[in-house]
This record gives structure tokens, C-alpha cells and sequence, in this order.
């Protein structure tokens, strides 16, 4: 990377800090190595940099008397706009002053807006129930645009707050599109109606799901733990989430699929409220309410129907066991 | 006397506020202010139980697998059932790893990056600390942070992902592990034990977990080279094992159960004298929290979290946990003082709690869980099955107490008509970052900042930054 280091500063509000978390887990390479990369010079962030109090206070300061120049502002957590409106449910310390008020200052400060994490985004887990805290995200209240910024915002790269979904983040999922802020390669046709860049959104769960054989033959699991396929019983979303998390692995080689329990959309706006027990699939006589994205419904029963006919009995076996107990068999080579 | 008022007080999880009043050179008293208020307790309410396995690990991306078994086991006692022996050590392996990682999380970019503060440029120290621990660009970081990393694809493999599994379940785990990946994940442990043997402890696990008394551990930080005798060596220079204690009531809810007991027990200790933990002396005093509400201090399984919009009255939104009416702090050097390890007793009889031994006590741990993982893994019957399903009854209640990397965690959970009645949440910060109660008492970290030493012209005192990330404290846990 050539050219000037780009600034960037990272805010906490109404989150548990899971996407910084989930961030220093980066490998191959390391979050260090790719914000180098990257360019990217940390001005301050709340969990990583030295400075606390007094000289944290300054370096927002310089920012907002346009002292520093703030190219990225990532917001991590939800803004926090209750009770009835004031953001008292988040005074940053030390400042005295709400939260939201100093994220919609730093907006109108920076070059580019970024909201990591589905809270940040979106409102998230913190809006669950009937939003007591009246969380929002940047730019959207789940999946209505609007949110703190409003529905119009443009930071001063003429972009809209980009949202890096997911409860958390896959940690490339942040260095990569932060590396393509800092290198001006993001264009506003990139982006989906949620503001989430494409190479995020483009891809569904369901893409490289290890179960999509089972899939593909409607063979179910009726429980946690059980290897066929959890759309049809145990809330699967993996058809209609975003996020390529059975192509990427998650520390090393997992996602939650492999761990053995159903996608939950975390991807999606709303994910929070999905109207069902997270686990449980909605159904209406006898079928699944959310069909795959983009599927007809009518396919969707005749296929199913179809498939179901044709499972193999190993795929019919295996689908309710906890670990493959009928292995697939090499068909015999000369007519025996 | 003078008003500091310290924040953003960063290197915690979450946001932080301390108001320190200062007379002459030190402080004299200190206010712990929680400023972010989400509300988990009310968002739980009328939903299915089974739902809060999704929604109270989100409380915390640093400690979400504790919340996880919390409440997977608050759940489980009320479907009454407990997990598979395999599920329990599945379980077990995966929460060792969120807590001995938080450890070196906590160690290398939260504590260790204010030794390289300007205000010590004249120690001999100094210029070989900068260059280890400074925040991001310090050579530590570029050594732990990969260890970290690989270390944490025991949590991918056992439970998909970290943070936010919701692969712990009550009656044991989602996904079964076969024979070859016991053995990669033996593999993905030993590469972990010769990092933390090179370059955190400078010589073997065992050796260090073996410490027994202060005088040993005098002998091993003078003979071993690596970043916890570096360390040792700073706090003595600089004297932090006379800094920071609490008032030395202990508390823990007990780390890692088997057939056999917890692996570091269950109890509350007033200095070295260990007594049984009655959780029915658990309550939470709202006096100077914002939070509505009169009366006597409740017991979680009848708590209420009603935050106050007006901000009437108070100084926080934390709540103040009390164990019989008095504080208790929790962690780390709390569980190895219950566990009764002898160095842990040595520091409480010779010198009391302080910030030293809070380090000390997180690598006890970090020695004794790594070979414990390395033994846990060797049991998993890879045959067996890993997991039980209960019923959830349509009245119950139930508690899952566990021990997160920075001290107990409590849910509290009652359901009615099948659905969320009430549930309650007591974190470790909650115990040490708690406000006063109504009787006035302090809370431990207010307590332990009293006579903190101010250096001259400091506003954001160096010597409460180390007490206070000494507990390594999680903010979003406090409040939840």
C-alpha cells in the first residue's frame, strides 16, 4: 500500500463487543497484518489502543474540530436511542454527553461510515422483545432504512453507512471490506439494499453447507445434534441467509452447521425477532413457512415430495443419527 | 480534595467511568459508573426458554460461552437433566478455551500496554516493555494473537464458532467428536503449549502451576525469561503487589464440574478461611443504581430490573450484588484462593489481594487448564453419544451458576405457562464493579482504589488504569 495512512476510529455502543472479538481471531492473515496492509492508521480504539481518558478524549476532539481528518468510522453495537429519545441509556464516560449524539457528530465527520456487526447495522440482538432500549442501527431500524442517520445519508465519499452484517462478523469479512474502503475500490453498485457489500451478501449460508445432501433428498434431523438436514425441524435459515459461512470457515474450520445447530439468520435484519422459537421451524400444514430465497413455492412442495421419495436409505438413516452410521458404498464394477 | 473524572476508560469490554475524589496525592474515594444500559433481563421476558441459549450469550463477545453454560444449565435444571459425561467435557474443554484465552487477551492488549506509558520512560525497564507490550504495534501481540488464533480452533471444531455458539445445550453438545479429531485436536493443544511454554512462562507449564509459595515464585521470576517473569519483575519495581485489594471476601460458583466434583470447588472466602457458599444469601440492592424500585435487596429468582428514564437517583446502571449483605469480588485469584492453591493462600496471608496476584492467579489457571484439556480430551468416549434432550415444563425455575474467565456468573431463571417469567443475570463485574448499597458499603473496585497513589499533574491516575484492569473487567456483562 502506497499513498497516505488512512485514519480510522472505532466506537462501542449498545453491543457486547463480539465483532472485535471475533476480529482479533483474523488468520492467514492476522487482523495486525491486513490493517497494515490495508493502510489503515487506528486512531483510537476502545479495546485495543493505549490511550484512555484525557487523551482518548483529544484525539476525538481533533476529529471533531477537524484537526484530524476521519476517513473510516466503524461503529460496533447498536445506537442507543431510549429512554424516550434522549440516549441516556448509553452517556459515553467520560464525556457526559449521549452516544448517538457523538456517532451522528463523527458521521458528518468522515470520509467513510461503517457499521460492523448486525447491531451496528441494524438495530440486532439489542432491539429483542419490544426495544426498551430503543436501539437502532446507522441507517436502518431492522430492515426499514431510516435508523439514526436517516433513510438519506450519504457519508462525504458520497456512500451510504456500510453494513458489515453477521452476530459477529466474520473477521475477514472486515479486513476485506475495509481494505477495499481504504483502497477506493467500493462503488455504491456494490452494495445491497442493506447497504452490505456484495461479496457478503452475494453468497447464502446454504452455499457449501456440508448437509446438502441431505438437502437435497428432504432427509431431516428431529433433533440438536443429529447430521440430516435442519431447515425442515430445527429453524435452519441457511436458504435465505446471507453469508458465505460453509466457504469460509470460522476459527479454523467451523460455522454453526458443522457445530451442530441451525443457521439463525444472523445475517438479516430482524434475525432477532424471527416469530418462532430460534430452533423450531414454522409450519403450515406440514410445510415450511420460509421456503428457500428465490424458490417457488409450488416447486418447492413437488420437488420436495419428489425427493423425499427417492432418499436413500443411508441419507434416511444417517439424517436422525448423531455421527454417519451407513457409509456410501462403491458400486461394484462387473455385473456381480 | 479534587474530582477526576477517568473515561473513556478504555481496555475493558465495553464503556467505562471512574470518578475518583483525590486528596493531596491520593485518591480517597471512587465511584464505579456503568454508563450502557441494553436490558437482556426484559428482552428475555414471555419468550420461549429455549430462546435464551440464542440471545444471553449475545450479553458478550468475550464471555459468551460462559453465558451459553449458564444458561444451558439454568435451563437444564429446570427440564431437570444435566448433560452426557461426553457433552460435560465438551463442554468443559470449550469453556476453558473462551477462559484461558481471555486470559491471554486480557494480559497482552488490556493490562500489559500501560507499562509502556511515558510517566515510566526512566525505568531500566522501560525501553524493553515498549518495545513487547505497546497497544497494537508491540512485538507481544504478533506472537500471541496467532497462538490465539489457533489455539481457538478447538472452540471452531467443538462448537462451529466463537463467539455465539449455540452448540451447549442442556444436556450436553451438538456435535459429536470422532476419534481423528480428538487426535487433531491433541495436535492443535500441544502447538498452543510450546507458545505459552516459550514465550509466556519461559519454561514448563507444571512447572509454574507447582509454585506454593511467595518465596518460590520469587525464585522462578529471577531464573525463567518470558512475559509473566518480565512482568513479576515491573510489579516488584513498581511495588503492585501493595496495590489494589478488595477487602478479601472471596466468592466463586466453582469451574469445570465432573462425577467428581468441581475442578476448582465451589465456596466463599473471608481471607484464607473458607466457608460454604448458601446462594439463598444472594441478593441485589438497587440504592444507588438507576434503577426504579423500593424495598429490601432481592434474591435474583425474585429480581426486577425496571431502569429508571429519569435518572433520579443513583450513579450507575449496575446493580449491587451482595453474598449476606457484604461484597464479594470474584475472579481469577478468587477461584484459586477456593481451590486452595497454596500460592493463591500465600498472597491473601502475606500480602492480601492485590494487582499482582490477580495476574498470578490468571496463569494458575492458564497452567493447570492447559494440561487439563490435554486429560479432559483423552476421556471423550468418541462412541458415545454427547448429548440428552429434557422437556421444558410449563412451571419451573432453575439457576446455572458457572465461572466465567473474570468470576462468577449466575442466570436465574422461572418459568411460567412454558414461557420466560423472569430472568436474572449476575455477572462478575456486577460483584466488583457494584456501587454502594444502602448501608454505604463499597464495592470491591471502590474499595481497592482507596489510597491509589496519584502521580504529580496525572488526571487519568496510572495507578488506578492497573487496579482497575487488574479485575479485567467486561462492561457489557455488568449491565447486560
Amino acid at each position: 500500500m502506497t499513498g497516505r495512512k488512512q485514519n480510522l476510529l472505532w466506537l462501542q455502543s449498545g453491543g457486547c463487543g463480539g465483532c472485535t472479538l471475533s476480529l482479533i481471531c483474523a488468520e492467514s492473515p492476522d487482523f495486525l497484518v491486513a490493517f497494515e496492509t490495508a493502510g489503515i492508521n487506528m486512531l483510537w480504539h476502545p479495546t485495543l489502543s493505549l490511550e484512555t481518558g484525557q487523551e482518548a478524549n483529544e484525539i476525538i476532539d481533533d476529529v471533531l474540530s477537524g484537526k484530524t481528518k476521519l476517513d473510516i468510522l466503524c461503529l460496533e453495537g447498536s445506537v442507543m436511542q431510549g429512554p424516550n429519545g434522549t440516549g441516556r441509556f448509553h452517556m459515553m464516560a467520560g464525556r457526559g454527553e449521549p452516544m448517538k449524539d457523538v456517532i451522528t457528530k463523527l458521521s458528518a465527520m468522515a470520509t467513510h461510515v461503517v457499521g460492523v456487526g448486525s447491531c451496528a447495522a441494524f438495530g440486532g440482538i439489542t432491539t429483542t422483545g419490544d426495544n426498551e432500549a430503543e436501539a437502532c442501527g446507522l441507517a436502518f431500524n431492522g430492515d426499514l432504512k431510516g435508523g439514526l442517520l436517516g433513510p438519506d445519508f450519504r457519508s462525504k465519499s458520497g456512500l451510504p453507512a456500510i453494513s458489515i452484517p453477521g452476530c459477529p462478523v466474520h473477521p475477514d469479512w472486515v479486513t476485506q471490506t475495509l481494505a477495499q474502503v481504504t483502497a477506493g475500490t467500493v462503488r455504491a453498485d456494490d452494495l445491497d439494499s442493506f447497504n452490505r457489500p456484495h461479496a457478503i451478501s452475494g453468497t447464502l449460508v446454504h452455499h457449501g453447507c456440508a448437509r446438502n445432501e441431505y438437502y437435497e433428498y428432504k432427509a431431516s434431523a428431529q433433533n440438536l445434534c443429529e447430521i440430516g438436514c435442519m431447515m425442515e425441524n430445527l429453524g435452519c435459515k441457511g436458504t435465505q441467509a446471507a453469508g458465505d459461512c460453509n466457504k469460509r470457515p470460522w476459527n479454523g474450520g467451523g460455522s454453526c452447521i458443522s457445530g451442530g445447530y441451525p443457521c439463525i439468520a444472523c445475517t438479516e435484519p430482524g434475525f432477532e425477532e424471527p416469530g418462532h422459537p430460534f430452533t423450531e421451524t414454522p409450519k403450515v400444514a406440514g410445510i415450511p413457512i420460509g421456503l428457500p430465497t428465490d424458490m417457488p413455492k409450488a416447486w418447492f412442495v413437488a420437488l420436495a415430495s419428489l425427493s423425499k421419495a427417492a432418499t436413500p436409505k443411508r441419507l434416511r438413516q444417517n439424517a436422525t443419527s448423531d455421527r454417519a452410521r451407513v457409509f456410501p458404498e462403491r458400486k461394484k464394477k462387473g455385473g456381480h | 480534595m479534587s474530582r477526576l473524572v477517568v473515561g473513556p476508560f478504555n481496555r475493558v469490554e465495553g464503556d467505562l467511568e471512574v470518578r475518583l475524589d483525590v486528596e493531596g496525592d491520593h485518591v480517597q474515594s471512587a465511584q464505579v459508573v456503568s454508563p450502557l444500559y441494553r436490558g437482556f433481563e426484559g428482552m428475555l421476558k414471555d419468550k420461549d426458554p429455549r430462546d435464551a441459549l440464542v440471545i444471553s450469550p449475545r450479553i458478550c463477545g468475550i464471555c459468551s460461552v460462559s453465558q451459553s453454560i449458564a444458561a444451558a444449565n439454568a435451563l437444564g435444571a429446570a427440564q431437570g437433566i444435566k448433560p452426557l459425561p461426553n457433552g460435560q467435557l465438551v463442554t468443559n474443554i470449550v469453556h476453558a478455551s473462551e477462559n484461558v484465552s481471555d486470559h491471554l487477551t486480557h494480559f497482552y492488549m488490556f493490562f500489559m500496554p500501560d507499562f509502556t506509558r511515558d510517566t515510566y520512560a526512566g525505568a531500566a525497564w522501560y525501553p524493553a516493555i515498549s518495545e513487547r507490550f505497546s497497544a497494537i504495534t508491540g512485538a507481544a501481540s504478533q506472537d500471541m494473537l496467532p497462538a490465539r488464533a489457533e489455539f481457538m480452533h478447538i472452540v471452531g471444531l467443538l462448537a462451529g464458532k466463537w463467539p455465539h455458539t449455540l452448540s451447549l445445550q442442556p444436556g450436553g453438545a451438538t456435535r459429536v467428536v470422532a476419534q481423528h479429531e480428538v487426535q487433531h485436536l491433541r495436535a492443535v493443544l500441544s502447538g498452543f503449549r510450546r507458545f505459552l511454554q516459550r514465550f509466556v512462562f519461559g519454561g514448563s507449564l507444571e512447572a509454574f502451576a507447582d509454585i506454593a509459595s511467595l518465596d518460590d515464585l520469587a525464585n522462578w521470576r529471577e531464573t525463567c525469561r518470558g512475559d509473566l517473569p518480565t512482568f513479576l519483575k515491573v510489579s516488584k519495581d513498581l511495588g503492585l503487589a501493595k496495590l489494589g485489594g478488595s477487602g478479601d471476601r472471596f466468592l466463586s460458583f466453582g469451574a469445570y464440574p465432573s462425577a467428581e466434583g468441581h475442578l476448582f470447588a465451589r465456596g466463599v472466602s473471608h481471607g484464607t478461611e473458607l466457608q460454604v457458599l448458601d446462594t439463598a444469601l444472594i441478593s441485589e440492592d438497587i440504592s444507588n443504581a438507576w434503577m426504579q424500585g423500593e424495598g429490601p435487596a432481592l434474591h435474583p429468582f425474585d429480581g426486577r430490573t425496571k431502569p429508571d428514564g429519569d435518572m433520579a437517583q443513583g450513579y450507575t446502571w449496575c446493580k449491587a450484588p451482595r453474598l449476606d449483605g457484604l461484597p464479594a469480588e470474584v475472579g481469577a485469584l478468587a477461584r484459586q484462593v477456593i481451590a486452595r492453591h497454596p500460592l493463591a493462600l500465600d498472597y491473601i496471608s502475606q500480602t492480601g489481594g492485590n494487582i499482582e496476584a490477580r495476574i498470578v492467579a490468571r496463569f494458575l489457571e492458564v497452567a493447570i487448564l492447559v494440561p487439563q484439556m490435554e486429560a479432559w480430551l483423552e476421556t471423550i468416549r468418541p462412541d458415545d453419544a454427547f448429548i440428552t434432550h429434557g422437556v421444558t415444563p410449563d412451571k419451573a425455575e432453575g439457576a446455572g451458576l458457572v465461572e466465567a474467565a473474570r468470576g462468577a456468573l449466575g442466570h436465574w431463571l422461572r418459568i411460567d405457562q412454558g414461557r420466560i417469567a423472569n430472568y436474572q443475570i449476575i455477572a462478575p463485574t456486577t460483584w466488583n464493579f457494584s456501587p454502594r448499597d444502602a448501608g454505604g458499603q463499597a464495592g470491591p473496585l471502590e474499595q481497592a482504589l482507596v489510597n491509589a497513589p496519584i502521580r504529580n499533574g496525572e488526571v487519568d491516575p496510572v495507578s488506578v488504569q492497573h487496579i482497575v484492569r487488574s479485575f479485567d473487567p467486561c462492561m457489557v456483562c455488568t449491565v447486560h
